[in-house]
Formats: structure tokens, sequence, C-alpha cells
């Protein structure tokens, strides 16, 4: 009777660790996806977990990210190894437009309104650039300044005395 | 030091003062930084960090293009230093002259021609065209 007790105890505790792998398997799958979801650029990475081996597969934008996502399911401990299938898609590069600059015809009678009121100023147009050289009362410079950079030149070069 | 960086506190600033449609671009060397501000107090306030980050406008790798948003109808003050505003028939200080609005007055807005030339009338009905930087929108 003691002998068949022995045995019974061993077998109840077998099925024990045998049953237990699948529910180990689906914690390490949320505690895996929590870390992946903690963070948005490993948010859309998806893993699965089969006896301990974890599977990830997705895009990400980068191969730090990839690692990274690859980290996440290596640092969780019971997970004997990582099958890394998530994919690299940098993303597309956004075009800026460039920046309107007025020609200079348009920036030459700009500039013309804009120092009507400051005589000691002679200013110059050249390929988009105005060249300030003369004098100029401090208390007027911001103002004189201020409508130059309204008419949209290349860049203003300030070579200005001031008084 | 990229030029985002250096200017870093005027692009919060512009950010935080509520400036819409705000661009920020680099090319060739030069930021440029575009806009429609709220009020006048805020046009102001991003002119003070622009002088303190690059005084006296020296460094040329700034273009500041922000501008008070105004409809029509909106008041505005005639900012000169002391003497009268030029009334203009048209846009242009090769324009005849039709008539003056004084220092301080308030005028009404019709319609911006560009960021340089607004068409106003005084409160005497006096129309034409104003150079914008000695109007600053109430």
């Amino acid at each position: 009777m003691k002998f068949v007790k022995n045995y019974l105890i061993l077998f109840l505790l077998s099925s024990a660790v045998f049953i237990g792998c699948k529910p180990k398997d689906a914690d390490f799958k949320a505690q895996i996806e929590k870390t992946l979801q903690a963070s948005p650029e490993t948010a859309g990475v998806t893993v699965d977990v089969k006896d301990g081996v974890a599977t990830l597969t997705g895009e990400v934008k980068d191969e730090a990210t990839r690692e990274k996502a690859g980290s996440a399911a290596k640092d969780v401990n019971g997970i004997k190894n990582v099958e890394n299938h998530v994919t690299v898609t940098p993303p597309p590069m956004v075009e800026t437009p460039p920046v309107q600059i007025n020609n200079d015809t348009t920036l030459a009678q700009g500039v013309k309104d804009a120092t009507k009121d400051f005589p000691t100023v002679t200013a110059n147009v050249n390929d988009g650039v105005i060249t300030l050289t003369g004098s100029i009362k401090r208390s007027s410079l911001q103002t004189l300044i201020m409508s130059l950079n309204t008419l949209k030149p290349k860049k203003i070069d300030n070579q200005l005395t001031i008084k | 030091m990229s030029l985002q960086d250096k200017y870093k506190q005027l692009i919060d600033a512009a950010n935080a003062g509520g400036v819409s449609n705000l661009q920020v671009a680099e090319q060739d060397n030069v930021l440029h930084i575009e806009g429609s501000a709220p009020d006048g107090a805020t046009k102001d306030k991003l002119w003070d960090i622009y002088n303190q980050i690059d005084p006296d406008f020296r460094a040329g790798d700034l273009i500041m293009n922000v501008n008070v948003a105004a409809s029509a109808g909106t008041k505005a003050k005639v900012t000169t230093e002391t003497s009268n505003l030029n009334i203009r028939k048209g846009p242009g200080t090769d324009q005849p002259i039709v008539g003056k609005a004084a220092h301080n007055e308030i005028v009404t807005l019709i319609s911006k021609t560009n960021d340089q030339w607004w068409l106003i009338k005084t409160d005497d009905g006096e129309e034409g065209y104003a150079y914008a930087q000695y109007l600053s929108p109430q």
C-alpha cells in the first residue's frame, strides 16, 4: 500500500510539472508583451511563447529597436531562447519644402520701402542676401531689422555701425 | 551647436505664446521662423528673446517673419517714433501720399496686401496704404 502511495505522489507531481508548462508560456508571453507595450516604438511587435522559446514578429524603425525588442524577451527569467523575426523598416524620408525666398527685384523694392526713414543706412541686395552698411541709432535698429525680416530674404548681413 | 539649439528658447516661446502655423526650417545656414502671433505682446517678446540671443542682430543666421494675425476691421495704433504715418495711393514708397495718420492715432485695417503694406482707413475717412511696421494691432 505504501508502495502504491509513493507511486501516486510521483504521478501527481510529474503531471503537475507537465501541465504547468502551458500557463508558464502564457505568463512569459504576458510579461514580454507588457515590456513591449511600454514603449511606443516596440508596441507593434507581437510575441508568441512555446516551451520557453519566444518568437518575435513585426516591424520596427531601426536595428536598435529590433534589439530592444529581443532584450525584452531575453531578459525574462525562464525564457530559453528568442527567435527574433522582427524586421527593420526605416521610416520614409520626409522632404521638407524649401523656404520661400523672394527674388532680388522684389527684395530691392521692399528694402527701399523699409529703409526710407533711415537715410544713413545703405542696403544692397544680392542673391537674396540683404547687406546693411552705414550707421543707425540703436533705438531704430530693431524697427529696421523687423521690417526687413518680413521681406523673406535668404539672409540679412548687418554691418551697420550702431550709434 | 545647431541653429535650432541656439534659438531653442525662441522656438519654445513661440510655441508657448500660441503662434499659429509655426514653421521652423534651416536653409543655407540660416534658420527661418514663420508664423502668426496672436497679439503684439507675443511678437515683442519673441523679438526681445532674439535680441538677447543675438545682440544687435549681428550673426545673420536667423530670419524671423512672425507677424500679428489681424483680420479686416481690426483697430491698429500708429507706432511711428514721433512722426505722422504716410497713407499712400498704392503699396510702395514710390506711390503718392494721399493722407497722414498721426503718431498714436487708431486706424482701422481694411485688408493686408502683404506683410509690408496694409490698406487702412482713418476715423476721418482717409483711406490708403500704410507701412505695416508702424501699425500695431490692438
